[in-house]
């Protein structure tokens, strides 16, 4: 629930599309040319770079140094921000309600000593 | 109706593309809860996640209209913000309003409903997103369930990475 929200909904935008989740999945076997990657596509390959593009901005992937086929790695640490965060909202849920089932107990217990004075 | 209630238990569920119903059961009169919920002075009693958060500031002009801004800080001096507008309010029973975290993150619209029944209140918070993408992230069923046989692996690689 704390992650860099800004960064998070760039992450999702980007995952929000599904040739670019197939890039994704295919680079978590590890890193390959951008041939390579429109290999599975029937889309162009001016189409298969603006989805790189959109990865590469987000952060998820990486490209290589080796100028002649500068071959793209995948970075999982936004993914990484994305699971947490999922995880974290409920835990702001689970945690503050636990804390109202507690301060509930308390108004309670000033209300029958005090009385409700409404 | 709600036979069944159990106190200590949140629920989350996903009825709609939009929407995230978290539903908990407390054992005080909605009366009481209704005022936990909306009273400045009650909100930063508990509204505070999980330990080792405050939250130094409170505003919530409660009217149809009126805005409302939350400012929780951790020890180390981090600090997260949210804010919006109050839709609609109706004592003890519902409260609407709207929600942002940022000008980058997508605006929910809360609407929690207060039912009491047998001294018991169910509160049902229901938040909807603008978007399925941006609900399954919050609850985390992009990450879990439901979607596309691609996705699920990518979940896989994500809980193996994260």
């Amino acid at each position: 629930m704390r992650a860099a929200t800004d960064t998070l909904s760039t992450t999702l935008s980007a995952l929000a599309d599904p040739t670019r989740r197939a890039i994704l999945l295919r680079l978590a076997q590890g890193s390959a040319t951008v041939k390579e990657l429109a290999a599975p596509f029937e889309i162009s390959g001016p189409a298969v770079s603006k989805h790189l593009r959109v990865l590469e901005r987000a952060g998820l992937i990486q490209r290589g140094r080796e100028a002649q086929w500068r071959p793209r790695t995948l970075n999982a640490e936004p993914l990484r921000e994305v699971a947490e965060w999922a995880v974290e909202f409920r835990r702001f849920w689970d945690a503050s309600y636990a804390r109202l089932d507690a301060y509930l107990e308390h108004l309670k217990q000033q209300e029958t000593h005090h009385g409700h004075g409404r | 109706m709600v036979t069944a209630a159990k106190t200590g238990v949140s629920t989350y569920a996903t009825p709609t593309d939009l929407d995230l119903v978290i539903t908990r059961v407390v054992d005080a009169p909605r009366r009481l809860v209704f005022q936990a919920w909306t009273d400045p002075r009650h909100i930063p009693q508990w509204l505070l996640g999980p330990e080792g958060w405050s939250m130094p500031v409170c505003e919530i002009d409660l009217r149809a209209g009126g805005s409302w801004r939350y400012v929780w800080r951790k020890a180390d001096g981090a600090e997260m913000a949210m804010s919006g507008t109050v839709r609609d309010v109706v004592p003890p029973e519902r409260l609407v309003t709207t929600e942002r975290w940022g000008p980058e993150w997508p605006e929910t619209i809360n609407t929690v409903v207060f039912t009491e029944s047998g001294g018991l209140t169910t509160i049902t918070l229901t938040v909807r997103y603008p978007s399925k993408e941006a609900r399954d992230a919050a609850l985390g069923t992009g990450m879990k369930e439901g979607m596309e046989q691609s996705f699920a692996r990518l979940d896989r690689l994500v809980r193996t990475l994260a």
